[in-house]
């Protein structure tokens, strides 16, 4: 399954809200809706919380390579 | 007048010596002057790269040179009409008898070189449309990979690197180093955007350097360094000396920002306003949910009685059922976020089954409908004498006949 683009997710997210706080939808409909939310707020916070942290300088080696090395500030 | 004994007294000169001795005069009497004037018909050659041409004022007109040694580092472009103050000797070219000033140093009268060069770039690269606002890329807003291009051992990393730090973000960045002053140093800058592109290993581009000169900061306004970030697919953010600080790479850059510092808050900014705002669509979506819910059971007891009597446990039942199922569902998903949740859901179950008109008929209440209209009964103000309401209990219903109203 691919995964959709965090700034999708986030637009479904708040349409769903939007949907749930205009508050006509049968009990149906609101838990479907609800169940989506939530999954969609998961799928949002793992990709804030996804990249990790690192910093890193390119070297250029010989044979026009290029590395890159943790960077000591 | 006997001009055949007055020509062997005088010295006659060949043509050669009478302008070798003028020429002598000349270099001896301005052998480095400055003069100020208007600059008419200018040629460079294409050959040689000299450059030929003229300062004029209101009545007089000097013939100039300037070889290709000491044009070549002009940085502003030389037309007609420019006002320039020239520095250089005066000598005669023998050949054409005529006498000029070898031109070593040209600049802008009352603009400095560097200034009138900016400006001319900056109408130029204007007009071909290298600033244009449509063509700037939006900043993309959760970045994982930044790019930067500056010194590695600059006060601009440092200032980056430091706000990164002290904020929580989770930022993955690539410093390719390069000069950031200097005579080609604007070929490494480029280069270095260049290679982002190439290996595609960020999603946006910091081009930044500390504060300095307008000497100091000159790379970041030569051409091949606009057209780079001009050519880039990654979106670039510059930030360039200090907030006063304008260069070239600021005009095309997608986004300018006034230091280094202010270009680290704009990357991580954003990402904390998302954070904030996901939280705040969660709680609106929690609020919304149980609303929702609350406003539908009490539905359920006021909108369906009639058809909840007719149909009593089915309608409810199956309705509970199902959130007891959604419940199940997701208390299996092993996520935070709806672990929470599930328990508030599991309260509202119990309250469901509360509101349930069943159930408050078992505990003793009683339900009235006045007939023929069947209309339920909730306040006694609706009812007169001798009117007749039939009446359900939690097993069985009757129909009895108002005797008194009494109001309490």
């Amino acid at each position: 399954m691919s995964e959709i683009k965090f700034e999708e997710a986030l637009k479904k997210l708040e349409k769903i809200v939007k949907e749930l706080e205009e508050g006509n939808l049968s009990l149906d409909d609101s838990l479907k809706k609800y169940e989506e939310g939530i999954k969609l707020t998961s799928l949002c916070s793992k990709k804030l919380e996804g990249a990790k942290r690192k910093v890193e300088i390119l070297v250029k080696k010989e044979g026009g390579k290029i590395e890159s090395e943790p960077f000591k500030g | 007048m006997n001009s055949l004994r007055t020509l062997q007294e005088e010295h006659i000169f060949t043509v050669s010596e009478l302008t070798r001795d003028i020429r002598l005069i000349l270099e001896n009497t301005f052998p480095k002057i400055w003069v100020e004037g208007e600059i008419s018909n200018f040629t460079r050659h294409y050959s040689s790269d000299h450059i030929y041409f003229s300062l004029k004022d209101e009545s007089s007109i000097l013939p100039c040179v300037m070889f290709k040694m000491k044009n070549r580092n002009l940085k502003f472009d030389l037309k007609d009409g420019l006002q320039v103050v020239a520095g250089g000797r005066v000598s005669v070219y023998d050949k054409q008898g005529k006498y000029q000033l070898y031109v070593e140093s040209l600049e802008p009268k009352g603009l400095g070189a560097l200034q009138l060069a900016f400006e001319q770039l900056k109408q130029r690269l204007a007009k071909e449309g290298l600033f244009d606002p449509e063509h700037k890329k939006p900043i993309p807003v959760l970045p994982a990979k930044i790019g930067i291009v500056t010194s590695p051992t600059g006060a601009a990393i440092r200032d980056i690197l430091n706000i990164l730090k002290r904020r929580f973000s989770n930022l993955e960045v690539i410093i390719n180093p390069v000069r950031v002053q200097g005579e080609g140093a604007a070929e490494e800058i480029a280069r270095a955007i260049q290679e982002f592109n190439d290996f595609k290993n960020a999603e946006v581009l910091i081009v930044t350097r500390g504060g300095g000169s307008l000497e100091d900061l000159w790379e970041f306004n030569e051409e091949i360094v606009a057209r780079a970030i001009y050519n880039s697919k990654i979106p670039v953010i510059s930030a360039v000396g200090h907030e006063i600080d304008w260069t070239i790479a600021d005009f095309v850059s997608d986004l300018r920002a006034p230091t280094p510092s202010a270009a680290a808050e704009l990357v991580i900014g954003e990402k904390e306003k998302i954070i904030s705002e996901v939280n705040d669509l969660l709680g609106r979506l929690n609020n919304a949910f149980l609303n929702r819910i609350e406003i539908l059971s009490k539905e359920l007891c006021s909108l369906k009685e009639s058809y909840a009597l007719r149909q009593p446990m089915n309608f409810i039942k199956q309705r509970q059922q199902e959130l007891d199922e959604l419940i199940q569902a997701l208390g299996k998903s092993g996520n935070n976020f709806i672990n929470f949740n599930t328990q508030r859901l599991a309260g509202l179950s119990g309250r469901l089954e509360g509101l349930n008109p069943l159930s408050v008929l078992s505990r003793g209440y009683s339900l009235s409908l006045l007939l023929p209209s069947k209309e339920i009964v909730k306040q006694a103000k609706i009812l007169k004498e001798g009117d007749l309401i039939e009446t359900k209990v939690a097993e069985g219903n009757f129909i009895s006949e108002v005797k008194e109203i009494k109001n309490e």
